[in-house]
């Protein structure tokens, strides 16, 4: 059945519903500290859409979208920090006007691939053309070669260590495993007062929404219902004719492109970027909000973005021991039990009863009402 | 980097890195060998490999301990009791998990993924409760230190061979069981054709029970072999998944034969590199690789079929 409607009933009240959460409900009730915590789980919620497109409809399971996260994060963070060491604030080095690490590690000049990026309009470009084009290259180099499922999983993860250990490893180049610190303005402007915390939401909601619309966009075109048919029948839909692997590629770098922008937010609301959210360990977190939240669904997964992180923070606050046995046992479970996550709960049980007692309280009013005028005629 | 050397100078670091590989080739081999029959076999991906095989190195350190302060004659043979331990508790613990949780997903190979992920968070987590989260070593007896002088410059260390000795022994046995043994045929048969296999009255619960116990039973084997090469703490074991799966992978997956070869080119490729790079260069440089020839050979070295 095709719906020529944008958004249908549902999926129109959900996005409401999340549009009243995240413009209204959430900045007027948290202070600023937790509304920048919020912020941050917001950043995943990206990496989350493009999985929904690249996994829950493509069939692409990619282990790697730390990678990608970083890439974007990085880009950004490498321009504020060009920014924040300016041969006046950097005067005490040895060699002013490269960010301090570097001054640290002996070197003497700036790298060839840190130079464009004292560029703002060369690093935004870059912040979403440096992970499609990567996204590019393995996908095609994947994809063209027919290695899809657990291979392809296997091999995404396994760049995700190779970089971060080359981002490790590469001290001088990159700020080793601190990462990129003690980044300070954007453009002239300062991002770490609360005041442009605030602002910084507001940009990273509209973006967020922005994704929001061009991931239904995708799914509601031919090329998302092409996604669906090759993750049901693969060899069908080549046999009709249509390049599998172009549609997979694409399908993948989109999903780089939305977790870049995921990155390159966060790099700007946390204030810092560090291999510690490019490797293994980050990317298989980013797939579980996604799998609780819902693989089929774009809302889903920015629901399990915040309520998965908003879980780790609080318990992990109070009860460090036991969050990673609840975190586990909630992977478990929803894989075992709701493969569908927290967007599968809600179609199977919670919308049907709230449409039976919509529908039972419409046929309720519609008897009053010939009851009522009844008499009248 | 090859510059300072002479060629004979060069042929005995080879000789002697090549033989410092032969620790890590054996922890890769048992590792895999138990992934590859988990992984290849039953195409089940077990993210919680590496905490099977923590749980072999804990229980080998533990068996250390209660030998020093029990049976004091028994430490220099205390490491052959401590494999079996190793074996039997991470065996039992890989049939306990499969019968909770992984037949249940025999279906669904992408989400036996996250299911194990799940998992190794919970193993990690009872490590740190129950071992504390510093890192523990294990002592060595006697005989296992020191090195045997093979020639003036190559020096071969004792433990290593030992391991290595063991590492060929177990890849036999393995061999043996699902190449020879009519339960390896059966073993085979269920992972060929499930619904086929249970026709011809094979119990292919039972089947998969036992070979998913036995995959993690080599795991704990090779914790135990691990303890001579590292400290063992609770996420030690996920340092290792990835590079054990690229092992199975890049042997292709189905081929028991590929994944040692796999495992004695990365491992020695890695350590050879170790001398002249920095270590993490090293591995940047090894995994690149591995990836590359992935690839423009998805199939991996030794497999016939893993397209879709």
């Amino acid at each position: 059945m095709i719906n020529s409607r944008f958004f249908n009933r549902s999926e129109l009240l959900g996005f409401l519903a999340l549009a009243v959460l995240l413009f209204l409900i959430l900045p007027l009730s948290l202070d600023i500290f937790r509304l920048n915590l919020v912020a941050k789980y917001l950043t995943y919620a990206f990496v989350g859409i493009g999985l929904v497109l690249c996994w829950g409809y493509g069939g692409i399971l990619s282990l790697g979208q730390g990678v990608f996260f970083g890439l974007g994060g990085y880009c950004m963070a490498m321009y504020l920090k060009l920014e924040a060491s300016s041969v006046a604030n950097t005067k005490i080095q040895s060699t002013p006007g490269i960010p301090d690490f570097m001054d640290w590690n002996q070197l003497t000049s700036l790298p060839f691939f840190w130079k464009p990026f004292h560029s703002f309009p060369i690093t935004l470009l870059a912040i979403l053309l440096v992970p499609a084009f990567f996204a590019l290259i393995i996908g095609a180099a994947m994809f063209k070669r027919r290695v899809g499922g657990v291979y392809f999983a296997i091999i995404t993860q396994a760049i995700a260590a190779i970089l971060t250990i080359l981002i490790v490893g590469q001290q001088g180049y990159t700020g080793g495993i601190n990462g990129i610190t003690d980044l300070r303005t954007l453009h002239g402007w300062d991002i770490r007062t609360d005041h442009a915390k605030f602002i910084l939401y507001f940009v990273e909601v509209v973006l967020l929404f922005g994704c929001i619309v061009a991931a239904q966009f995708i799914r509601l075109t031919k090329l998302g219902r092409i996604l669906v048919a090759m993750r049901e029948q693969e060899d069908r839909v080549r046999f009709s004719g249509y390049s599998v692997a172009n549609f997979k590629i694409f399908a993948f770098c989109a999903a780089a492109v939305f977790a870049a922008i995921g990155g390159a937010m966060f790099t700007l609301e946390v204030g810092f970027m560090s291999p510690s959210f490019v490797g293994i360990v980050p990317s298989i977190e980013m797939v579980i909000y996604t799998a609780v939240g819902g693989r089929m669904s774009i809302f889903g997964a920015v629901w399990g973005a915040l309520l998965v992180n908003f879980a780790k923070t609080s318990l992990s606050e109070s009860f460090p021991q036991l969050w990673l046995f609840g975190l586990g046992a909630l992977f478990i479970a929803v894989v075992l039990a709701f493969a569908n996550g927290l967007s599968g709960i809600w179609a199977d049980h919670v919308q049907p009863r709230i449409d039976r007692l919509l529908a039972s309280r419409k046929s309720k009013s519609a008897a009053g009402m010939i009851a009522d005028g009844a008499p009248a005629e | 980097m090859f510059g300072d050397y002479s060629i004979s100078d060069l042929g005995a670091i080879l000789a002697m890195q090549g033989f410092a590989g032969l620790i890590l080739f054996s922890v890769y081999v048992l590792m895999a060998l138990g992934l590859a029959i988990i992984f290849g076999q039953m195409g089940v991906i077990n993210m919680a490999h590496g905490e099977f095989m923590i749980l072999g190195a804990y229980v080998t350190w533990m068996t250390s301990n209660a030998v020093q302060h029990t049976a004091p004659w028994l430490f220099p043979g205390y490491f052959f009791i401590a494999m079996i331990l190793a074996f039997i508790a991470s065996g039992a613990l890989g049939m306990l998990v499969e019968w909770a949780l992984i037949r249940h997903l025999y279906k669904r190979p992408l989400d036996t993924l996250l299911a194990t992920w799940g998992l190794s968070l919970i193993l990690q987590q009872a490590y740190r409760s129950i071992f504390g989260a510093r890192e523990v070593g294990v002592e060595l007896p006697e005989w296992m230190m020191g090195s045997w002088q093979a020639t003036d410059a190559i020096q071969i260390p004792i433990n290593g061979m030992f391991v290595m000795g063991l590492t060929i022994l177990i890849t036999i046995v393995v061999f043996y069981i699902l190449f020879w043994s009519s339960w390896g045929k059966q073993v085979r048969a269920v992972v060929q054709n499930r619904v086929m296999a249970g026709a011809v009255g094979i119990n292919t619960e039972k089947v998969d029970r036992y070979t998913f116990g036995l995959g993690c039973g080599i795991a704990g084997i090779a914790g135990s072999a691990f303890t001579m090469i590292g400290s063992t703490g609770p996420t030690a074991g996920q340092l290792y998944i990835v590079d054990t799966f690229l092992v199975v992978v890049f042997g292709g997956a189905a081929s028991l034969f590929g994944t040692i070869a796999s495992a004695f080119s990365i491992s020695q490729t890695q350590s050879t590199l170790e001398f002249f790079l920095s270590g993490s260069m090293a591995k940047v440089i090894t995994l690149l690789t591995i990836v590359a020839i992935l690839m423009v050979r998805p199939q991996g070295l030794f497999a016939l079929k893993v397209r879709k």
